[in-house]
């Protein structure tokens, strides 16, 4: 057989990853499920949220049930409403997590969850001053990405539909304006809802997928974080191999002569 | 004599001279699992055994849970 073209993976920062599946680490039902759908999805970078601490003795933290030589952290700044509660996230997040990564989101609506633009915009040209490798969540603008990008953000992180919707891939044509637009990774988060879903992002040209809910809230996660990680690579080897043009019409695909009479 | 400080938005009586690092101790965490700003700045862990708080400081102590988006 000759030699076919492989997935060799992708480049975040100067880091390279082979996963294109990046999870959440919310909603699970506790450490064992968390661990485990890690595992199974194959994400090689993992999300976490920053909180106050529960002074409860004995109870298990989250880090317990990752490790940390095998995940890259991504804390994010979800529930921040402002740059300057974004920008405090961050630096808390630097301190404890060791990691310059940050995964900014300022949100503008809480029915929607939809990010606020501006304000995500003056974080990030803050938080890049101060060193972070800042991948924001942004809506489907391809106008929007490219200021995030010329801001030195490292990635851009358009939604495909509300956080935790599961709507799916709403505007595959603003994503690929996104990816004809800017050069730094486009990460799709949010809205992905189930495998085909995955592998619509990855036939899109898109350099990762992050999702949390779709994986954590299905009926069976563990089996889900597979389907999404095998969703994740048909779509890539898809996009890889070049799809067929669409055809009103058909295109038999047997011979059409040699026909018994 | 003690200090009056704010904790995750709580007022707690402290001792006078207490640290960052004590204040740890006192709240039973695992420090390497906390990050601990005072008033709106990070107060950096190798400097919590120094780090003495002042009547009024509003301290915040956080760490990683569970999350996506």
């Amino acid at each position: 057989m000759s030699a076919r073209a492989q997935d060799d993976g992708w480049t975040l920062a100067g880091r390279r990853f082979r996963s294109r599946l990046i999870v959440g680490t919310g909603k699970y039902r506790d450490a064992d499920e968390t661990r485990d759908c890690l595992a199974l999805s194959g994400a090689e970078i993992v999300t976490v949220a920053l909180r106050r601490v529960e002074t409860e003795p004995g109870k298990p933290s989250l880090l317990d049930a990752i490790d940390r030589s095998r995940y890259a952290l991504l804390p994010n700044t979800a529930g921040c409403y402002t740059a300057e509660d974004a920008i405090r996230t961050c630096r808390l997040a630097r301190d404890l997590g060791m990691t310059d990564f940050v995964k900014l989101e300022v949100i503008g609506d809480r029915r929607t969850l939809f990010p606020d633009a501006e304000e995500t915009l003056a974080a990030a040209r803050l938080l890049v001053k101060e060193g972070f490798v800042v991948l924001p969540y942004t809506n489907d603008d391809p106008v929007m990405a490219k200021k995030l990008e010329d801001a030195g953000c490292a990635a851009v992180m358009p939604l495909a539909a509300p956080i935790g919707s599961g709507l799916g891939i709403r505007n595959p044509y603003n994503l690929r304006i996104i990816l004809e637009t800017v050069k730094v990774p486009v990460i799709v988060d949010a809205g992905v809802g189930t495998a085909s879903d995955a592998a619509v992002t990855m036939e899109l040209g898109c350099h990762a997928v992050l999702m949390n809910t779709g994986i954590a809230g299905a009926r069976d996660p563990r089996l889900m974080a597979e389907a999404m990680r095998d969703g994740v690579v048909a779509g890539r080897k898809a996009f890889l191999a070049g799809r067929i043009p669409r055809k009103l019409h058909a295109a038999a695909s047997s011979p059409e002569s040699g026909l018994i009479e | 004599m003690e200090l009056n400080v704010t904790v995750n938005g709580e007022s707690r009586a402290v001792p006078d001279g207490c640290t960052v690092a004590h204040l740890l101790e006192l709240l039973g965490v695992d420090p390497a699992r906390v990050a601990v700003e005072r008033n709106e700045d990070v107060v950096p862990r190798a400097t919590w055994r120094e780090a003495r708080l002042e009547d009024g400081d509003r301290l915040e102590v956080v760490t990683f849970v569970g999350g996506g988006a």
